[in-house]
């Protein structure tokens, strides 16, 4: 390889990836202020700021979002080039379904792991109100039955799986929506801001996908988010403390298959171990200081905890329900907020991602998890069937 | 230093499969479309699924008219147990970029790369206005054949080009097409005159200046350093890749010139002094006059094989065919008929974004059929790979 | 093969664009019949106008107005006019650099002599659409200026500012695809329409797909032996959907379930009706039941058999 930007790297182990500009945009059900090209430049811009590097620092820029026909734009990266400051530049576009936000990063960090590039832009974003979300998940297909029950009714019957399984009590995904919608309440950029909520309304919202109540379901946003990734050099020049990659995978299985368990995806398991043997963890639970997960109903969280081993197996909802999962709990679980209060669909993978580097950069603000010095960011998407994650840590890697 | 033992971190082309491409695949899904090319290329190197480290493929909703309709496509790669996988929303030759990129951080020695297209099931010149600028070029839905037909009068008036030339370019694809299974367009190949006799389709194109609508499925296995030598006896080491955009609009481009291409090829190593010849050059120009603008940036001169393929001119699946521009420069290397390669591939209007890979053997060229093998064959089989499994390690 | 399934499958949906600050001025501008430009940091005119540099990507908001004539800089003879493009009749396709602009601006040409009149560097100017809302569309055409010379000086400021401006659009978008669901589907879905169930077996780990879709998903080779499953099933689990969706004429609530067809390696999804909806309950037995004229089950209702256990299901959740 002869890139004349960086010398070749071969041998001699992977660089470093810090994590040293996290800008997103002001979330909310429709951002009518803005073209296309005016969001993702909000984003991309206030990454940039928080590094103070300027267009002309990035090297590369990898762009994702979920599918094309939410914005009825083809490959809008293509579009969007010149917006991105990319003209002359590499671009890559990943499209990895509601994954996509986290897999993104992990194809910008690559980059900089790889010592192909130095400095890399990666950006994910959705604008879900330039059409509707529903149409564009479930355009009508000829011979095949329309979709009966909407998003909420392919996940439902998971959750009333997983309560099966585990004996779980009713009221734990109450819990989780009124926790997250509270946190939400601290992080300016969420878009649900619901200052009176209580654990009673969350309880007494109607039931939409019994057993998913409306409240326990997340927004459609429009919305961006955007990660300025460099190496050990760039990392020691940024003004503000980094945040440092220890661990990052992609794992993916069939949408539908024999065997498949919906509830805790064998992809997931092995997704989450590779990360952690990546960043030297045995024991997440104790390890870990904050995680930012991807829970679209709040049921997901008390699943995700075993599926991710925090918890054991039938575990995860007695965790939830102990309260160790609020944001002064011992592993806070989306202090942002998460999904459920801000969810552009393809960004929202990369809004976890971002918000985990954040809780250790000590830059999270008011829903800053104290002395959080190892995060994880977790993105999944498809039919429970593609995973994304990274282990960012206050402290770069050691090996 | 091309003849030398590869360090570790080199990747190779081990190897390449592909659909014969038609105009419609018989009533086949995409899966059912791709599934036979996936078992042809782990076959070839006799990996499993779960032997190979990383997967990453090429594809678009759009093409498909469905969203999501990536994830059909991965029940033809048998992903159980899981695997480590990814997908760009454009060609194949992109997804072999990602995976590229994935072996060299040394976390993977092995990796599937696959796409597909089936223009067939919607207009595709159509298909292509909903990539442009929404709100000031979209609304005009300005086909893809009339933007090219824009660039090629650029160089036209340039004198960059002519009408005979473009004829010519489009009569030497189609005979070189006559040695590929896999192209669409193949047979009799009438010479540029008895082309320019045609009446044009959209001025100054004519139907010889268009590629074919093609449905088609390609695959690719990269393997690292010593993996990639346990694989094949003639891998086709990736010296360099890189890929440049520029601005969307034509409008505010040069479009008889394609400065990411000079770029992405600078950064790819094609120009590095003391650098061999380039012998083969797989170039993703879909219209004629692309072509002319792409030898132009990359710098070929009259030693340089363009297309022996016969090109996208002749089998177009869209959002494979710069995966199979890889593809075919590696076999050419695998075959011995190639020492240094040049690949190219394409997205969006008019050349907007470019992707260069520089291929290389060990050796020197060889007479083309001393390694044997004809363009069915693929790449050549390592002897040394037992009962089809591809080695530890993988 | 020609007996595959094959349909129209239209993909339709009418985009609401928000524009922002330099597009709502440009678009604006075409409804008052102003044509808008931007100046770039090197000085240079852009048209149609971006937020951004096209060079550095910083931030611009120069606005400048540029002529209603200019010169063609490239074009192509469009014989045969889509859907959707800017005439109904043959015309060329034009890139159009505007009196006082740097870059060109793409649209139609109206030229009724023809292609032969058509040359790079004649002179068009813009013909107005006779309603304009706000678009780039307001422009119906560019049109042959023949004797017309160029303006020379540079273009005016302009502040972008108008009343009413235009903040979106609606741009509907309409594509027509003929969807085939491929091989395997037929099989299915042909007998479906005789109200049987097929699946198909792996020939590898022997599970049954159904709905087959041409290739064993965990062994990844093509699925073929046909399997009649059902056409009893058990529910493994669902949901009470009490929101009515779009396009549905199906009363809420109602259950969505998955259910697991007997012989079949996973559950399929169906509403579960003929019982109340809060008496379903995972392990119930159930068979499916046709309407007149349609290829899927309606819905499934209880076989009245003993539930099942859950042990019997729980791999096909």
């Amino acid at each position: 390889m002869s890139n004349s930007e960086v010398p070749s790297g071969r041998g001699r182990g992977k660089e470093p990836v810090a994590v040293v500009g996290v800008g997103q945009t002001k979330h909310v059900a429709a951002r009518r202020d803005v073209s296309l090209a005016g969001l993702v430049r909000e984003a991309a811009r206030r990454a940039l700021e928080d590094a103070e590097l300027t267009w002309g620092d990035v090297d590369a820029v990898v762009i994702g979002k979920a599918p094309d026909f939410f914005e009825g734009v083809m490959m809008p990266e293509l579009y969007l080039a010149d917006a991105l400051g990319a003209v002359g530049k590499p671009m890559l576009r990943v499209h990895t379904a509601g994954s996509v936000g986290g897999s993104t990063a992990l194809v910008a960090a690559n980059l900089v792991a790889a010592r192909v590039h130095r400095t890399v832009l990666t950006l994910a974003f959705e604008k879900q109100s330039e059409s509707n979300a529903m149409w564009g998940l479930s355009l009508p297909v000829p011979f095949q039955q329309p979709l009966l029950a909407g998003a909420g009714g392919f996940f439902a019957p998971h959750v009333r799986a997983y309560m099966h399984r585990t004996s779980a009590p009713g009221h734990i995904g109450a819990l989780v929506a009124y926790k997250d919608r509270r946190n939400a309440l601290k992080n300016p950029y969420a878009h649900l801001h619901e200052e009176d909520i209580t654990l009673e309304k969350v309880r007494s919202s109607p039931m939409l996908w019994d057993p998913v109540r409306y409240s326990e379901t997340c927004p459609s946003s429009d919305g961006a988010c955007a990660m300025v990734l460099t190496d050990r050099a760039g990392a020691a020049r940024t003004p503000r403390p980094p945040a440092w990659m220890h661990g990052g995978a992609m794992r993916s299985e069939p949408t539908l298959f024999a065997g498949k368990d919906a509830v805790s995806p064998r992809a997931g398991s092995d997704c989450a171990a590779d990360v952690y043997r990546q960043a030297g963890i045995t024991e997440p639970r104790r390890e870990i200081d904050a995680v930012e997960m991807y829970v679209p109903f709040s049921w997901y969280e008390p699943m995700w905890l075993e599926n991710l081993g925090f918890a054991k197996e039938g575990q995860g909802w007695t965790m939830t329900e102990s309260g160790a999962t609020e944001l002064d709990g011992d592993l806070p679980v989306n202090p942002s907020g998460g999904v459920l209060s801000t969810n552009p669909i393809g960004a929202s993978g990369m809004l976890r991602f971002a918000e985990a580097a954040l809780q250790v950069r000590g830059l999270a603000g008011a829903h800053q998890v104290e002395g959080a010095r190892r995060a994880l960011g977790h993105a999944y998407g498809g039919g429970s069937q593609f995973f994304s994650m990274w282990l960012v840590a206050a402290d770069p890697p050691t090996s | 230093m091309t003849s030398t033992e590869p360090d570790p971190g080199q990747v190779a082309v081990v190897a390449f499969a592909q659909s014969r491409h038609a105009r419609a695949t018989e009533g086949l899904s995409e899966v059912e479309m791709l599934l036979p090319v996936l078992r042809d290329v782990l076959g070839q190197t006799g990996l499993s699924t779960g032997q190979i480290d990383f997967t990453c493929s090429g594809s678009s909703d759009y093409l498909a008219g469905r969203p999501f309709s990536f994830t059909m496509a991965l029940d033809g790669v048998g992903a159980w147990p899981p695997i480590a996988e990814s997908h760009v929303e454009t060609d194949g030759a992109w997804a072999l970029y990602e995976a590229w990129v994935k072996l060299l951080t040394g976390e993977a020695e092995t990796a599937l790369v696959y796409s597909y297209g089936k223009s067939s099931v919607g207009d595709l010149p159509e298909v292509l206005t909903r990539q442009l600028d929404p709100y000031c070029l979209a609304p005009l839905w300005p086909d893809s054949v009339s933007l090219a037909a824009l660039q090629a009068r650029a160089l036209l008036d340039a004198e960059a080009t002519s009408e005979r030339e473009l004829a010519g370019i489009a009569a030497r694809s189609r005979a070189a097409a006559a040695d590929n299974p896999h192209a669409q367009v193949r047979g009799t190949s009438p010479d540029a005159a008895t082309l320019l006799a045609d009446a044009y389709v959209t001025q100054p194109l004519r139907r010889h200046d268009l590629p074919p609508v093609s449905d088609g499925a390609a695959a690719v296995v990269l393997a690292t350093g010593r993996t990639a030598r346990r694989l094949t006896s003639r891998p086709a080491w990736i010296r360099g890749m890189d890929h440049r955009i520029e601005a969307h609009s034509p409008g505010a481009r040069d479009l008889t010139r394609s400065p990411s291409t000079r770029l992405a090829a600078e950064h790819a190593g094609l120009f590095d002094p003391g650098a061999p010849p380039v012998d083969v050059a797989e170039l993703h120009a879909p219209f004629t006059a692309q072509e002319v603008v792409l030898r132009d940036a990359l710098r070929l001169g009259e030693g340089t094989a363009v297309n022996p393929s016969g090109g996208p001119l002749t089998a177009n699946p869209v959002m494979a065919a710069g995966l199979i521009r890889i593809g075919e420069a590696a076999a050419r290397i695998a075959r011995g008929e190639a020492r240094r390669a040049v690949a190219h591939a394409t997205s969006g209007p008019c050349l907007q974004q470019n992707l260069v890979a520089v291929l290389e053997s060990d050796g020197p060229a060889e007479d083309g059929s001393a390694a044997g093998g004809s363009a069915e064959d693929g790449l050549v089989k390592d002897g040394s790979v037992e009962d089809g499994q591809g080695g530890e390690g993988v | 093969m020609d007996d595959v399934l094959t349909a129209p499958m239209v993909v339709e949906f009418p985009f609401t664009r928000s524009l922002g600050p330099v597009l709502s001025a440009f678009l604006t501008g075409l409804r008052e019949r102003t044509v808008l430009g931007v100046t770039a940091a090197d000085g240079r005119v852009v048209v149609p106008p971006t937020e951004y540099d096209p060079v550095t990507a910083e931030e611009i908001r120069d606005l400048v107005e540029v002529g209603q004539r200019g010169t063609v800089t490239t074009w192509a003879w469009n014989g045969a006019p889509r859907r959707g493009q800017p005439l109904a009749h043959p015309f060329a396709w034009v890139l159009v650099r505007l009196d006082g602009a740097d870059t060109a601006l793409l649209h139609a040409l109206d030229a009724p002599e023809g292609p032969d009149s058509v040359t790079t560097g004649m002179r068009v100017r813009v013909r107005w659409a006779q309603e304009r809302t706000g678009a780039i569309t307001d422009i119906a055409c560019f049109e042959p200026a023949p004797h017309d010379t160029p303006l020379r000086g540079r273009p005016t400021s302009h502040p972008g500012t108008f009343a009413e401006p235009v903040t979106s659009l609606v741009a509907a978008a309409r594509l027509d695809y003929t969807y085939s669901p491929g091989r395997a589907q037929t099989r299915y879905l042909n007998a479906l329409a005789e109200h049987r169930t097929k699946g198909e077996r792996c020939p590898e780990c022997r599970k049954v797909y159904v709905p087959p879709r041409g290739a064993c998903p965990t062994c990844g080779v093509a699925t073929g032996e046909q399997v009649e499953v059902g056409p009893a099933g058990t529910v493994t689990t669902f949901c009470v959907v009490n929101i009515k969706a779009k396009g549905l004429d199906i009363e809420v609530p109602y259950v969505y379930g998955h259910i697991a067809l007997d012989g079949a390696g996973l559950a399929l999804h169906g509403r579960v009706a003929g019982i109340p909806y809060d008496q379903v309950r995972m392990g119930l037995r159930v068979e499916p039941v046709w309407t007149e004229g349609g290829r899927h089950p309606d819905h499934y209702r209880p076989t009245g058999e003993p539930d099942a256990a859950y042990e019997t299901y729980k791999e096909l959740l």
